[in-house]
């Protein structure tokens, strides 16, 4: 296994969403996980407007609401408070999905345990006994959403490789993600393998390739 | 006339039998029909199939039902979810069965139950262990997964407002699963806040057809799950 080198950081966790904010054009509709991914709503640049989707039944999700005017009917897909915006639209399940899997929604951004150079993705449960499964919308999502972007940080805690020549965890999707956004890269999956989009300041690709367990090409390659 | 409401959950439910299909609207506790359920507790039946997105919290509404030993399966997209303790320690113990189905085709397959539809072709979970024993089939050079419809004999819904001929409103995201399951079960009960005169719901807004609809019982005010959970609160 890779580790990644001692002292090489990158951005942090709002940089690398602000990093993928920027990547989200105007007037998409946009799918946003549960944890990371909620920040990316914050670092939307001014003067672009993004349609937020929570796939239980919410088209125009609007920012958190202030404390006390939290309405437990009007939650996103990790159960928090949320408010609609003017314009949202509400809709039942099977029509919500009709969205996602129908090819409607331009971009989701996902967690991960794992991804694969191919684009495999595993984000839902390690298979581990005694582990209590549960895949929610993920498998939706990645088979359905045009552009499926990862947020996470590059490595696991201990320094582990989370991008791989193969996943190890149980799939979510086969070939399902186009970029990856880490603490120390932004790396696009292309048919020949992954390809540096951007860096983090003071990280080289050397110090992405020591922390990734899969061939990673230059921008220029 | 038609006249769908009956006097309360207790009614509701009364013959809901052992060895039931009941499927349980709700995403988290929006939506989730809490007296309902409760209802059911106390009605005893056992041995049920549950098809609903969680399997609740702490150890109130359906986390109470699984609790008091009266579901055997569960056909769910999400059991594991916070302050979610039951089915964990009832599934690691073996107690209980667990269908796994990703959120958007569990949704599909009540839809199509209620349409007439006994299966369809879905890209979601191929390549998945979810997708093992499944048939695949490649149309335009993509695979898919045949999924087969669910119907239920009983479903309980939350919704916000109905009249008499069951038409019904929701109310924001606690709208979820509640329409399509409305449409998929041989008897299909909803707790609302509010009963109205027929009209009193403008025909361009009702959300689900009354024709889907068997029984309405008024709840004015439901209780929050999550006010229960916090409080430390079990049902019965």
């Amino acid at each position: 296994m890779s580790t990644a080198m001692p002292g090489v950081r990158g951005w942090s966790e709002e940089e690398m969403a602000r990093r993928l904010a920027l990547d989200i054009p105007d007037g998409a509709y946009v799918n946003l996980g549960i944890g990371l991914p909620e920040l990316v709503a914050r670092y939307v640049p001014a003067g672009r407007e993004v349609v937020y989707h929570v796939e239980n039944g919410l088209l125009g999700m609007g920012p958190p609401p202030p404390e006390g005017h939290e309405d437990p009917d009007l939650i996103n897909a990790g159960k928090k408070a949320v408010t609609a915006i003017p314009g949202a639209a509400f809709f039942h399940h099977a029509d919500s999905f009709a969205m996602i899997r129908g090819g409607h929604i331009d971009l989701c951004v996902l967690g991960a345990m794992q991804v694969a150079s191919n684009g495999d993705l595993a984000n839902w449960t390690t298979g581990e006994p005694g582990s209590i499964p549960a895949v929610g919308g993920a498998m939706d999502l990645v088979a359905g959403v045009r552009a499926v972007c990862v947020l996470m940080q590059h490595t696991t805690r201990g320094g582990q490789a989370k991008i791989l020549e193969r996943c190890t965890y149980p799939l979510t999707g086969r070939r399902s993600v186009n970029r990856i956004y880490t603490n120390l890269a932004v790396l696009e999956v292309t048919p020949h393998g992954l390809r540096v989009v951007d860096l983090a300041p003071g990280v080289t690709i050397e110090d992405v390739r020591q922390a990734t367990d899969a061939p990673v090409m230059p921008a220029d390659a | 006339m038609i006249d769908k409401t009956v006097p309360s959950p207790a009614a509701a439910v009364a013959d809901v039998p052992d060895g039931a299909t009941v499927m349980i609207g709700g995403f988290g506790e929006a939506g989730s029909p809490i007296e309902l359920i409760h209802a059911l507790v106390d009605r005893g039946a056992r041995g049920l199939t549950i098809i609903s997105n969680n399997t609740g919290s702490g150890e109130v509404g359906l986390a109470a039902l699984i609790r008091n030993g009266q579901v055997r399966r569960v056909i769910c997209s999400y059991p594991r979810t916070a302050r979610s303790v039951v089915f964990p320690e009832l599934f690691r113990a073996g107690r209980i069965e667990l269908e796994l189905v990703p959120q958007g085709t569990l949704a599909e397959r009540i839809r199509a139950g209620g349409a007439g539809i006994p299966a369809f072709f879905t890209p979601s979970g191929v390549g998945t262990v979810l997708a093992e024993g499944k048939e695949v089939r490649t149309f335009g050079g993509r695979e898919f997964l045949l999924e087969h419809a669910l119907r239920a004999d009983v479903a309980l819904v939350k919704a916000r407002c109905a009249d008499r001929y069951g038409n019904l409103t929701y109310w924001k995201t606690a709208r979820n699963f509640g329409p399509v399951m409305c449409t998929a079960a041989a008897r299909t009960i909803v707790q609302v806040e509010r009963l109205v005169a027929p009209g009193g719901i403008d025909p361009e807004t009702v959300v689900t057809p009354g024709i889907f609809v068997h029984r309405v019982v008024v709840v004015p005010t439901p209780t929050q799950e999550s006010q229960l959970v916090r409080e430390g609160r079990r049902y019965p």
